[in-house]
């Protein structure tokens, strides 16, 4: 039942083959046994069971609030949730318990969804490993997957297997995690640069960033407001379409979504991909692209040249741009965005009480960790009255630039883009840490940036397992608010591709003694 | 905090100045932006260190300031800027504190039309120019009573700018005489509060109140003196200056400031000041960090803010949802400055009569309402109404009867959620210690309209006296709910037609005082007031004076 996709449950739901306190119960086994993912910061266990219940009352009497009804999901740790602490992964935040609802949140507790938790995550979402949090690192479930484990022991090594675990990517990889370990049927992330689609990509889930202004950001504790738009990460597209249905349209408490009615995204089953016209921006061909992940990237769109589809190179020229601009751009959001963690209402508070400003310094210290403070010191230095011309006006130029690029392409008659996700499959938590936050966003971030720059809908597709056996994706790019165009594409793509199921039950019963005596210092599971 | 404030700035308000001598107080006007001068001694010059001779000159010259007013005023409005928390005057402290005006992490701002409707219209009777796109921006700094870190503004596109304000004053030899100034208006912005901080000097501690409803109206003057036909000097900036008085003294203090440092070699320093109220002068600010880099930026959760007039209008537009400045322009009511040429063209009023009218909240109404009930001179009920009412009325500290508030336009619009936020639980935004004590408004004044217009109609019929006139009019202050005619009445104060009798009192006025009958007769023309004067008191006021003058004149040339 769990590895069923949210669609299939809901039916299954609806026709009485399972109640929803039973689907709650089995996911909420499940959490437990893969505490060790460290995928969710707190699992909200009680909050669940009583909706869960009140859900269960609702199908009795035949009151069943739609396809979301007793549906278990998880929401990351940067969306407000009432009375659910809400820590956005940092010491600022510890014992922070939200007044209020996200309106996101909101709109799938209206739904009947069951919220079992809230995931991990970068501390304040700025990173692309999900390493950096203050809960410590996520742990991609593929690294215990029947696919990988197999193709490892076919090599030689001498290291120890558990030690050289891979990362789910980030910043929303709690949330991947808990979709590709069957955990729950959808979970909320955010994306800012990529932090949906990337651990998306690298755990084997759809990613689905929908364009800016159509989702509330409302209770979305922000990382860049310009940019950050919450992200769906599911099993399917399917399941994302209907996820979308749900959280789009107008709010009132957030004054950058559009006005425009939005209509149900249902998804129609695409026979005929011989009218749409691809595009391959040239510019994506990076020289740190693995090769796996370029031949992926050329199967693919042989695939839609094969079957009809117009595939046709593009130019995005201002491409190279994109990480520096988005640095100077997002870094000083950030310092502005922060200013509000003084100590003084909610959050963290030091115990130095000498002067004002002595707290406020200790507070901010204590409170966020390197990567925030360094991002915060270079957004005020961008924002200098002697550096705003120089760096924040030519970083907004530059942006204009980036998003011309978009509309230029899509104006020549370019449906939607077709591009990867990520340079490789997911690496090692040791590997990966050899390099710094910063290096490692700037890098990582490179496909799936420049989409937030232009406020476009992308979506990342699970395509293939790579030699590895790990999960492959490959993005899809569409025009500003046509998001139901772009994931009726990604749709039919995926129903091409036929990724394989991640194999990880049986390993995780053989598993799961071995994780119960390994030390799990790093991991704070909130009950 | 967040409640919806007004920036105006007027820039470049100038005013020439010049000083007995360098300690000397410069003169001043009545009103800001007076001009006076007076010729500076040369002792002055002598006090001046020499090794600063070279910044000062001998002999005379003028020193000019330049003044510049940032203004911040609320608007009258039912709920804030940027949330749905209601704005009340004397509110419990954090009791209107939404989500968003606490900073809780992951609010937006919303903004709230009544507010921006209340901009345009400001900017209309400024004459500015409507800015039909403006852009709202983050202005950071630290400070316990700004929780989110930073404050929206309109740094770089505010809502309307280059306006300007022709006003008069009272001024030069004659106190009739008035002269038209004009001040000229930068920009005119929406800028949201920040808290308040009370500072517990015993323990130390300092208290924010997030309510942030009061105090309708804060100035900051930017203050530089230089010579004409210089580079302009050094400027300061006055901070916090909470009433016209104190801002006139705040500047004429720190121009007198400014010129004495000047004078006396030293330099002015770009610093912030504080107006001393007891002192009387300006204090330089505990500036801790320096110079603030405010670091600037667009507020990106605010799309700009778009203004329509109707030919620029989408068709179909939800009216809802748009501004159209041309529909505000019809409503804007009359601008004081025309109200008083109507005054001064339908009554023949003084101006400055027209001024005092003005100045004095619903005493235009009051008077209005009077002419109407009345065929009493205007001349007449101006005078009554300036005089003797408000005289009144100033000194028992009441105020007009007809200057109960406007009624609010109910504020809350499709800007805003429509949704009522809830509050933050009090534990988590800082409390205050108590609530603020409850404020009154003065009294209205006892004496309504209507009466004072049947008051005047008495005199004007002269049933009554101007003397006895007055009577009734303290008797109405005193015993609400009397007419005129009823008081007058129960006292006999009308006055007397029977001029046999009125002739007795005279004659027996001039009987008793003969010494008075002489000095008239030898030619003292004065001493016959005098005459009448007494003969008003024996009739207790019930006379004509000038009747009593032509029966006295008769009397005393037979």
């Amino acid at each position: 039942m769990l590895g069923r996709t949210l669609r299939e449950v809901s039916a299954a739901l609806k026709q009485g083959q399972i109640t929803p306190t039973e689907l709650y119960q089995k996911c909420l086994s499940l959490i437990k046994k893969t505490k060790f993912l460290n995928a969710y910061i707190t699992v909200s266990e009680d909050v669940a069971l009583k909706q869960a219940e009140d859900s269960e009352k609702r199908y009795k009497k035949g009151h069943s609030l739609g396809d979301l009804d007793g549906i278990p999901i998880a929401v990351k740790d940067n969306f407000s949730t009432s009375g659910i602490e809400t820590t956005c992964a940092s010491n600022m935040l510890k014992g922070y318990v939200p007044p209020y609802n996200a309106t996101v949140v909101q709109k799938l507790l209206d739904q009947g969804a069951i919220l079992m938790g809230k995931t991990n995550l970068d501390e304040f979402a700025m990173g692309s490993g999900s390493t950096d949090g203050v809960f410590g690192p996520v742990k991609n479930p593929w690294s215990y997957s029947k696919q990988y484990r197999e193709k490892r022991k076919q090599k030689p090594h001498g290291e120890k297997e558990d030690s050289n675990w891979l990362i789910t990517g980030g910043s929303s990889g709690g949330s991947a995690a808990a979709v590709a370990a069957f955990t729950c049927f959808a979970a909320l992330g955010s994306d800012t640069g990529g932090s949906t689609r990337n651990p998306a990509a690298h755990c084997g889930v759809v990613g689905f960033k929908p364009s800016y202004g159509l989702v509330s950001r409302h209770g979305l504790i922000p990382l860049v407001n310009s940019m950050d738009v919450p992200g769906i990460l599911t099993r399917c597209v399917d399941d994302a379409a209907l996820v979308l249905g749900v959280l789009a349209g107008h709010d009132p408490k957030d004054s950058t979504t559009v006005q425009d009615p939005v209509k149900p995204f249902t998804l129609p089953t695409l026979t005929d991909v011989s009218k749409l016209c691809i595009g391959i921006p040239k510019e994506y061909l990076a020289p740190e692209l693995s090769s796996e992940v370029r031949s992926f990237w050329s199967k693919a769109a042989n695939l839609f040249e094969s079957e009809g589809a117009k595939v046709i190179e593009v130019s995005l020229p201002h491409t190279s741009y994109s990480i520096v601009c988005y640095h100077v751009l997002c870094t000083s959001e950030v310092a502005s965005n922060m200013a509000r963690f003084d100590g003084l209402e909610y959050g963290h508070r030091c115990d130095i009480d000498v002067s004002t400003e002595a707290m406020y310094a200790a507070t901010r210290r204590e409170g966020f960790n390197d990567v925030v403070r360094g991002r915060i010191l270079s957004g005020n230095f961008f924002l200098l009255k002697e550096n705003y011309e120089n760096y924040f006006i030519k970083a907004q130029k530059v942006r204009r630039l980036i998003a011309n690029d978009f509309v230029n392409v899509f104006n020549s008659g370019v449906d939607v883009l077709l591009t990867p996700t990520t340079l490789s499959d997911a690496v090692p938590y040791l590997e990966f840490i050899k390099e710094d936050n910063r290096t490692r966003s700037a890098q990582d971030d490179i496909f799936t940036q420049a989409v937030n720059m232009a406020g476009l809908p992308a979506v990342s597709v699970p395509v293939a397992l790579s030699n590895q056996g790990l999960p492959i994706g490959l993005q899809f790019i569409g025009r500003a608010f046509r998001d139901q165009q772009l994931l009726t594409i990604a749709k039919w793509f995926e129903k091409q591709v036929q990724f394989p199921v991640i194999q990880l039950q049986e390993l995780m019963d053989d598993c799961s003694s071995v994780f119960e005596i390994e030390k799990l210092g790093s991991v704070s599971l909130k009950q | 905090m967040a409640a919806p404030m007004l920036r105006w700035c007027y820039l470049g308000r100038r005013w020439v100045l010049a000083c007995i001598d360098g300690g000397s107080r410069h003169g001043r006007g009545a009103a800001i932006g007076f001009t006076s001068s007076r010729k500076r001694g040369q002792s002055s010059v002598a006090q001046q260190p020499l090794i600063t001779a070279q910044k000062s000159r001998k002999g005379e010259h003028k020193w000019a300031a330049v003044v510049g007013l940032e203004i911040h005023a609320q608007i009258s409005s039912n709920s804030k800027l940027f949330s749905g928390s209601q704005v009340h005057f004397a509110a419990p402290p954090n009791s209107l504190v939404s989500f968003f005006d606490a900073s809780l992490p992951g609010t937006l701002p919303v903004l709230n039309r009544r507010c921006v409707e209340a901009a345009v219209m400001t900017g209309l009777a400024l004459s500015c120019r409507i800015n039909k796109k403006s852009l709202f921006d983050r202005k950071h700094y630290f400070y316990a009573d700004l929780p989110a870190g930073y404050q929206i503004t309109q740094q770089r596109l505010p809502i309307a700018v280059n306006g300007s304000l022709a006003y008069s004053v009272c001024a030069g030899k004659k106190p009739s005489q008035v002269i038209t100034k004009t001040v000229r208006i930068k920009q005119i912005q929406l800028e949201q509060d920040s808290g308040k901080s009370l500072h517990d000097e015993l323990r130390s501690q300092t208290l924010i109140d997030l309510n942030r409803a009061e105090g309708q109206l804060r100035v900051d003057a930017n203050i530089s003196v230089h010579h004409p036909g210089e580079p302009l000097g050094v400027r300061t900036e006055v901070k916090n200056l909470n009433s016209a008085r104190f801002l006139a003294k705040a500047i004429d203090s720190e121009i007198e400031r400014q010129i004495h440092e000047l004078e006396n070699g030293r330099e002015i320093l770009n610093e912030t000041r504080s107006f001393d109220y007891k002192l009387g002068c300006t204090m330089p600010m505990r500036d801790k960090e320096g110079k603030q880099d405010y670091r600037f930026m667009p507020e990106p959760n605010l799309p700009p803010l778009l203004l329509y007039d109707t030919a620029s209008l989408p068709p179909g537009a939800d009216p809802q949802q748009v501004i159209n400045i041309d529909w505000i322009r019809e409503r804007l009511p009359e601008l004081p400055s025309e109200t008083r040429e109507k005054l001064v063209q339908q009554y023949g009023m003084l101006p400055e009569h027209s001024f005092a009218l003005l100045n004095e909240v619903g005493l235009l109404e009051f008077f209005q309402n009077v002419i109407k009930e009345t065929r009493a001179e205007p001349k007449k009920v101006t005078s009554w109404v300036l005089n003797i009412f408000l005289g009144f009325l100033k000194q028992q500290n009441l105020a007009v009867n007809e200057s109960s508030q406007s009624p609010r336009s109910p504020a809350r619009s499709s800007f805003t959620s429509g949704e009522s936020v809830g509050r933050t639980d009090q534990k988590q935004g800082a409390c205050c210690w108590s609530a603020s004590e409850k404020c009154h408004g003065p009294e209205p004044s006892p004496v309504t309209p209507a009466a004072l217009a049947e008051l005047l109609s008495l005199l004007d019929r002269k049933a009554i006296s101007s003397s006895a006139a007055k009577q009734v009019f303290e008797e109405l202050w005193r015993s609400k709910g009397k007419t005129p005619s009823q008081i007058v009445s129960e006292k006999r104060l009308e006055l007397m037609q029977d001029e046999e009798a009125l002739e007795r009192v005279c004659h027996a006025v001039m009987e008793e005082h003969p010494q008075v009958v002489m000095d008239v007769k030898r030619g003292n023309s004065r001493a016959i007031n005098k005459l009448i004067g007494l003969v008003l008191k024996a009739t207790l006021s019930r006379a004509d004076p000038t009747v009593i003058k032509e029966i006295l004149e008769k009397k005393l040339s037979s």
